[in-house]
Order: C-alpha cells, then sequence, then structure tokens
C-alpha cells in the first residue's frame, strides 16, 4: 500500500482527503467522528464575530438534484456560517486538536471586512493549536448580503487586502477559499497571492435555484412560501471545479501557489483527477452528506492502489501531472482523427446511439433491420456522442494514424496543425497559406 | 381446527376456511411507489424500442415508463390505454417474458429486463383507483355495430367504436361480460374481482350496450344481426374444448370448465377437488389448473404432456411457476386409456420420444392414480354462422379484421392472426374497429 502522508503549506496529514468548511465539521461531535473514520483532515465550520451567533432558517436547508434511483448529483444549501457561540467552538477546536495532533484541523474563518475584527478572531484560533486558517471568502448566500463570504471573493482587491491582514496579524497557514461565481478564477487567485495567502482552496458553491415547487410556484428549498438562491455542490459540479483549479494551476501567475481541490469529490478517482490538475490534497462535503463518514475508507484504498499501480510512493508525485496537457483550444491539433468503433459482441442494440447521431449530430450510425449498428465513417465526425449515452460502453474511439484515409474527408490524416497554423485562420500563421504546411 | 386435506376422493374444504383468501392472493404484488421509481429509472428509451415491436398491442413502452419516472403515472396509464384498453388485465396475464421483457434491452445486457408489466400494472391502477375514464366519445354518428362476445377482442372493440360515435350493442352467450378474463385465466393473477371491475370502468365511456345469455345461433343470427346493426364483429372466442378420444374419456372433464367454475365461486372452500389430480396438456391451460388445483389442497397434482418438456406450449415461466407450487410435470407419455378402479381413477401413459420435432409412441407405458382427471388439450370454435371462411379450425380474417362476408369482421380466439392472448385479442378488436369506422364514415 502507497503511503498517502501529506503534507500542504507546512501542515501534515496522514492523508490528502479533507472534510471541507461545512455543516459535517460544525461540531467536536462530528469531527471526532471524522477522523476516528479515517478522514486525513478537517476544515472547521466558517466561525464568525464574537458576539449574539448566527441565526439559521428553521425550515428547509438543503435543494437536491436527483439522477436515476434518486442518486444525489447536486444539492444546494442556504445554512449560513456556523451557528453556535464562538467560545464553543474555540474550545472544542483546541480539545480535538490535543487528541488528534496527526490530523490536520484548519479553521475557517469570516468576519466583517475590518482589520480589527480579523485580528481579534486571529488570536483566538491561534489560542487553539489549530493547523491553520482557510479565508471563507465563497459563501454566496446569506453572509453575502452581509458584505462578507462571496461579496469579499467577487472583489480580487478585498481579497488582498484580507489576506494581507491574515498574514500581518497571524503566524499561521493561510489558505484563501475562492467563490466560483466570478468571471475569471485567475484574478482572485492572483489577488490572494498578492496578499501572501499560503494557499487557495476552490471552488466555494455555486448560486443556484435547484428546482422550483410547482403546487405553491416558489423555489426550493422553500421557507413560508419563499426561497432563495442557495450554493450548488456535489458531483454535478465537479467539471466546473476542475477547470477552474486547471486554470489556477496552469496560469503563469499562479502556477506555484498550492491549492486544495473542492467541488464534487466522491471518490478516489475523483480526488486523483483533482490532484492530477494540481491540487496538492482535496476537500469533501457532499459526498459525506451522502453516506456517511465511511467513504473515505475507499478513497484511502483506492489512491493507494492507484499509486500503487503506476508506481507512486508520495502523493505529490501525482499532483500537476495532467497540468501541461491542459491547453486552449486554439492548440488542439486539427488534423488528430478519430472514428467510433462499436463492439458488437457487447452491444445490447438499444438504438441510442443511433438515434441521438441520427436526430442530433452527423448521421453517422446506421441501424439495420435486426437492430445492429454500424458506423459510418464517412459520416463520422468523431464528435463522441455515441460514446457517451451507450449503456454498456461498448463504443469507443479508434485513431486514425497520419496518412492513413479519412473516410470522411476522402484524404489523408495530416501531420499536426492547430489553428494558428491553419490556413483557414485569418489572422494565422498559416493564413497566406491555400493548404496546410508541408513538415 | 380440522380440515379433510388428506380425504380421499373429490371433496371440499381440503384447507382451513382462512387459509384459501392467502393461497389465491396476488401472485405478483403491484409495485410500490418507490418500487416504481426505482424500476422506471432502469429504462434506457431505446430508439424504436424492441419491447414495443415485442407488443402485440404497440404499447409505447418507453413513453409511459418516462410518465411514471417524471411523476405522472396517470398519464403513463393514458399511453397504455389508448393502445390496448385492457392494458391492466394484460399487465397481469401477459407472458412479459416472452413478450416486451423478453425483448428488453437489459434482459440483454443483465438478464434482468426493466419490470415492464409491473410498471404498466402500476400505471394503469393508479388510474382505475382515481376512478378516471380518459376517454370521451366523438360527436354521434348514426351508425350502430353488433358485437357478438364480451371477452376482450369484443369489448376492445365495441369500446373503441363507442369512442368513434357509434352506437354498439355487445352480445354475450354468458352471465357476465369479460369473457376469459372473467372465466378463463387463473384466479391468482387477477384477484380481488378485477375483471369485473376492468369491465366496468371500459364501459364507462358510453354508448355501449351489453346483452347477457346471448347466444348466436341460440336467440338470434348473423342475418339478424345485420339487419339490426350496420356492422357486425364477431369476437366470440373458441366455446368448444378438444376431447380425448381414448377409453374412459369420460371420466375426464374439460380444464376449462373447472376453472370457470372455480373463478365464479363465492367460497372457493365450497369448490370440490381431488386428493390427487392429473391435468393432460402442456399449455397455459394446463398450468392454470394445476396449479390452482394445489392451490385448492390438492396433494399432488401432476401435468402430463405428450411431448418433451421444452416443447410444452405453457413458457418457463409458467413451467417454474407451476413447480414452485408443488406441481409435477412429467413429459412424454400420452394417454391410452382411463380406468375406474376401487379407489379412484388409474389414467394409462404410453412413453413418447421425440426426435427432430417428430414424436413417436413406445411401448413403455406408466399408470398414475388419480381422483380428478381435467383434460387441457385445446378449444375449438363452436358452431358458426354459415358463409364464413374457416381456416385452421378458426374464422378467416385479413389484416384489417374483415371476415369473407360483407359487413362482418371478426377477432381475437375465434379468429385467425396472431396468439391465443389477451392482449392479441384487445389488439385485434381495436383494429377492426378502427376499420370498421372506416368502412361506416367511408359508406
Amino acid at each position: 500500500m502507497a503511503n498517502l502522508a501529506s503534507e500542504f503549506i507546512g501542515i501534515k496529514s496522514p492523508n490528502p482527503f479533507w472534510l471541507a468548511s461545512a455543516p459535517p465539521t460544525d461540531k467536536e461531535y462530528n469531527v471526532r467522528r471524522a477522523y476516528e473514520a479515517g478522514w486525513g483532515g478537517v476544515v472547521w465550520k466558517t466561525l464568525g464575530m464574537d458576539g449574539p451567533p448566527v441565526v439559521n432558517v428553521s425550515g428547509p436547508r438543503y435543494g437536491v438534484i436527483h439522477g436515476p434511483d434518486r442518486t444525489l448529483l447536486g444539492l444546494n444549501n442556504i445554512e449560513l456560517i456556523t451557528d453556535r457561540p464562538l467560545e464553543v467552538n474555540l474550545r472544542e477546536i483546541k480539545t480535538v486538536k490535543r487528541d488528534y495532533p496527526d490530523r490536520a484541523l484548519v479553521v475557517s474563518l469570516m468576519v466583517p471586512c475590518d482589520e480589527e475584527s480579523w485580528k481579534f478572531i486571529l488570536k483566538q484560533v491561534e489560542d487553539t493549536g489549530a493547523d491553520g486558517v482557510e479565508l471563507n471568502f465563497g459563501c454566496p448566500h446569506g453572509m453575502a448580503e452581509r458584505g462578507m463570504g462571496s461579496a469579499v471573493g467577487q472583489v480580487p482587491e478585498y481579497i488582498e487586502m484580507v489576506t494581507r491582514w491574515v498574514k500581518q496579524h497571524s503566524r499561521m497557514p493561510c489558505i484563501v477559499k475562492l467563490t466560483p461565481n466570478i468571471t475569471d478564477i485567475r484574478k482572485p487567485a492572483e489577488a490572494a497571492l498578492r496578499g501572501g495567502a499560503d494557499a487557495v482552496s476552490l471552488i466555494n458553491t455555486i448560486n443556484s435555484i435547484t428546482s422550483v415547487d410547482l403546487d405553491i410556484f416558489a423555489p426550493e428549498p422553500t421557507i413560508d412560501g419563499m426561497g432563495t438562491h442557495g450554493g450548488y455542490c456535489g458531483p454535478a459540479v465537479k467539471p466546473i471545479a476542475l477547470n477552474m483549479v486547471a486554470e489556477i494551476a496552469r496560469n503563469p501567475e499562479t502556477r506555484n501557489l498550492p491549492i486544495s481541490g473542492i467541488g464534487g469529490v466522491t471518490t478516489w478517482r475523483d480526488a486523483a483527477e483533482f490532484m492530477a490538475l494540481g491540487a496538492s490534497n482535496v476537500q469533501v462535503c457532499t459526498a459525506v452528506m451522502t453516506y456517511g463518514f465511511r467513504i473515505v475508507e475507499e478513497m484511502i484504498a483506492g489512491l493507494s492502489a492507484f499509486m500503487d499501480q503506476k508506481g507512486f510512493t508520495s502523493t505529490s508525485e501525482l499532483v500537476g501531472l495532467a497540468v501541461p496537457k491542459v491547453t486552449d483550444w486554439q492548440y488542439l491539433n486539427l488534423n488528430y482523427t478519430t472514428k467510433a468503433v462499436i463492439e458488437q459482441a457487447d452491444c445490447i442494440k438499444c438504438g441510442r446511439c443511433h438515434v441521438v447521431c441520427e436526430d442530433t449530430s452527423h448521421q453517422a450510425i446506421a441501424m439495420a433491420e435486426d437492430r445492429t449498428v454500424t458506423v459510418k465513417e464517412e459520416e463520422c465526425v468523431a464528435c463522441n456522442l455515441c460514446v457517451d449515452v451507450c449503456p454498456t460502453a461498448c463504443i469507443t474511439m479508434k485513431e486514425i494514424a497520419v496518412g492513413e484515409m479519412d473516410a470522411r474527408t476522402g484524404r489523408p490524416v495530416g501531420t499536426h496543425l492547430n489553428w494558428t497554423e491553419h490556413p483557414n485562420n485569418p489572422t494565422g500563421s498559416g493564413a497566406a497559406c491555400a493548404k496546410a504546411p508541408a513538415e | 381446527m380440522t380440515t379433510r386435506q388428506f380425504e380421499p376422493g373429490i371433496v371440499p374444504g381440503r384447507l382451513p376456511a382462512e387459509d384459501y383468501c392467502h393461497a389465491f392472493a396476488d401472485t405478483a404484488p403491484p409495485l410500490t411507489d418507490h418500487a416504481a421509481r426505482v424500476a422506471a429509472d432502469r429504462c434506457y428509451f431505446c430508439y424504436d424500442a424492441p419491447c414495443t415491436t415485442a407488443c402485440p398491442s404497440d404499447i409505447d413502452v418507453p413513453l409511459f415508463i418516462r410518465q411514471i419516472a417524471t411523476g405522472q403515472p396517470e398519464a403513463a396509464a393514458v399511453t397504455i390505454l389508448s393502445q390496448n384498453i385492457f392494458g391492466g388485465m394484460c399487465a397481469r396475464v401477459c407472458p412479459t417474458e416472452t413478450l416486451c421483457e423478453g425483448a428488453c434491452v437489459r434482459e440483454v445486457a443483465e438478464g434482468k429486463p426493466v419490470e415492464i408489466g409491473l410498471l404498466q400494472r402500476h400505471a394503469t391502477d393508479k388510474l382505475q383507483a382515481a376512478g378516471v375514464h380518459p376517454f370521451t366519445r366523438a360527436e354521434r354518428t348514426e351508425f350502430s355495430v353488433a358485437v357478438v362476445g364480451a371477452g376482450p377482442a369484443g369489448l376492445a372493440c365495441a369500446h373503441r367504436l363507442a369512442m368513434k360515435g357509434h352506437e354498439v350493442t355487445v352480445y354475450d352467450a354468458r352471465l357476465k361480460p369479460g369473457g376469459l378474463n372473467e372465466y378463463g385465466i387463473a384466479a391468482y393473477k387477477a384477484p380481488g374481482g378485477f375483471a369485473h371491475k376492468e369491465v366496468a370502468w371500459l364501459l364507462q365511456i358510453g354508448g355501449i350496450t351489453v346483452l347477457e345469455n346471448w347466444q348466436l345461433g341460440r336467440n338470434g343470427t348473423l342475418e339478424d344481426l345485420l339487419e339490426e346493426h350496420d356492422a357486425v364483429f364477431l369476437g366470440m372466442g373458441l366455446s368448444g374444448v378438444n376431447a380425448l378420444s381414448i377409453p374412459g374419456a369420460e371420466y375426464a372433464t374439460p380444464a376449462t370448465d373447472y376453472i370457470a367454475a372455480l373463478r365464479q365461486a363465492e367460497d372457493l372452500s365450497t369448490l370440490p377437488v381431488g386428493r390427487r389430480v392429473v391435468v393432460i396438456g402442456g399449455g397455459m391451460t394446463a398450468v392454470d389448473a394445476a396449479v390452482q388445483a394445489k392451490l385448492l389442497g390438492a396433494e399432488t397434482s401432476t401435468i402430463v404432456y405428450r411431448r418433451s418438456q421444452p416443447e410444452m406450449p405453457a413458457s418457463l415461466h409458467e413451467q417454474d411457476h407451476a413447480q414452485t407450487h408443488g406441481v409435477q410435470i412429467v413429459p412424454n407419455a400420452t394417454p391410452v386409456a382411463i380406468y375406474k378402479e376401487e379407489g379412484g381413477l388409474v389414467v394409462e401413459f404410453a412413453r413418447t420420444a421425440t426426435r427432430d420435432g417428430k414424436m413417436t409412441v413406445l411401448e413403455d407405458t406408466i399408470r398414475i392414480e388419480a381422483d380428478q382427471v381435467f383434460t387441457a388439450i385445446g378449444q375449438t370454435l363452436g358452431a358458426t354462422p354459415e358463409g364464413l371462411t374457416i381456416t385452421g379450425g378458426k374464422i378467416a380474417i385479413d389484416a384489417r379484421g374483415r371476415t369473407g362476408l360483407a359487413k362482418v369482421w371478426a377477432g381475437g380466439d375465434c379468429a385467425t392472426g396472431g396468439e391465443d392472448l389477451t392482449v392479441t385479442a384487445s389488439a385485434e378488436g381495436r383494429d377492426a374497429a378502427e376499420d370498421i369506422h372506416a368502412f361506416l364514415m367511408g359508406a
């Protein structure tokens, strides 16, 4: 079994699987259960100002998107930061950290944008012996209306300012948690870096309305007949999170900024994907809110087995392996050609590949009287839709080698040619040429 | 508690009175709402779906399952019933394993098809429980049509004609409408008086008059009907049965009669059943008779079939059903004689062998003791009006349901085409109605 021991901005944990700041990490009872179950670290649910505690709604806090058989695909919430008194949280954090010295314990924070508030809370957290702080610049509901959470995260200048205060008034490692509710994730990440952040974590939840009650015509979750947008998370947001992680990892300005990956991580495979795109560790919430803490056992065993199989001895060897493969569209090889291939022995003749290609794509899959489906290579543009909708995964894409005939174009497959070099690109290097330059 | 379970001969009340209800309970209980959603989620919404192709009544299976999945089982029911007004009964009695479910791509993929039959029942039950009849009649026409036989073919035809605005009179020989749904199928397949309720629900369309105890030939002729109506649909089923022609044949009784008596019995504990029952035959009727005899408390119930077991007309599912209910299946034995001896009957069978589809009778014999012997060796067309073409023992019809006689259509078990199934009869009745309507309106 590969050793999963992980070090993230100086914080050690036995594995790279942390629980994100969220309902599962709101109190000692849950956090102890999480550590006992095997979680490597915990980001304690966001603490706010001292004084009267935050008040949550007393009706439904979560909305949901289901897949077949009520598989939970996406969850949204309108819960605020912790609604327990500050001193209770601080006391519990101290006790738990004392009892689990080998586990990471980071404390999430959200206080108003004034230096004194941050200075005060940082001192309190430092006294608990916690390993670090995570600045919650992400929550998109409730707190944002009060000038905190994503209201800060959407203004790079604020991010930089607060991060600088935090680094100034604390010796603790500082992670800045980013909101995805922006147009270019690189800007807040760069601001965090300028402010002195040791790392960023992303993504926080996405503005969302999960559904509408069609009897009372109100958004869900519905509170006394009304609804508001919540923060969306779970497997459905993973593709968005992966892209944002990759954007930061390949951005020259932020490429060395450590990343904690968050967004729909449910299995070891999800974790490995985040890490391959540049995350040093991952944080999990929705998956444990769906299945309970025990899923970490599968994640630990799965990542270990994967690392053994690949010959990795440390998780750091995996981090960022896919980053060099992320590029802009214009650099993709436009001459690269594949064709769909159907493994007839595994085909159950449902006809889905045929109908989606026929109705919505390129009319490249024929269906015979006996329901046998065959690829018309002369029509196939290799869009992959058939692969995506096949229930038995019996369709794959076969590469046509350079020089071999492409039945669709009637020409041999050419050598590497991207858009910047393409003759059809009016601003490209190949614009003057009648055809692709010979190599 | 005293029972007569092991009493020799043919006696009623072999079970404790309270056990009958349990023995004849729903053989395939309905899906709960949750189970229906789970089952519906398994449908792949295939293109040109094989289940629909396999359905004799062309129900749009993927569509109705998608309607269940999206929380509208009543809409799913309308999808089903638009094609097959007996969708509720078909959900219970169709041999789905050889039709829609047999064709399901998940049967190919996993050996576990989508539970189409149970889903269809879920949808149609919801609609009937809501007391909704979703079809309305078109503007009244001047035409009236006679339908002979209130079974699935006749009533499906009548319903479709009523929907088109015609007036329909259904003539049926029995005391209750429903045909084999009411008198023929096994009690545990549609308990709770379902057949009766379904007919009552169907008739809510209006415009259909049912005349019971009226038999063609006995109470009137085809000419009478043609005189009184603008068209006639014949859907009187098969009223005769094949009989054994062996010594002692008189000791055997038709299984269909016994099943009809069972279906109509107010109290099953009053229905006599043999301690040892032998059913001669190999189809669905044989299975229904043998299983029900066992459920009534017969100590042994044996199906004896003249060919090999794989050749039995009863599907594998039905054979399993019989065997798991304690029915013994004896293949390759053809009856030679029935003897009345002291203590009951003895049926003598000659052993057979089948090779390349050809059966040869061997010298070996076996003797099976019995108290009650049923025959289930096929049903036959009863007396039919003159002028009809009979092909293979059935009224010859074309693809539109037309017989050789002008203004006379036929469908269901009495006519050629398709298997003798409720679903086929219902589809044929529907299609004939469409053609009758086209004929009347074009006339």
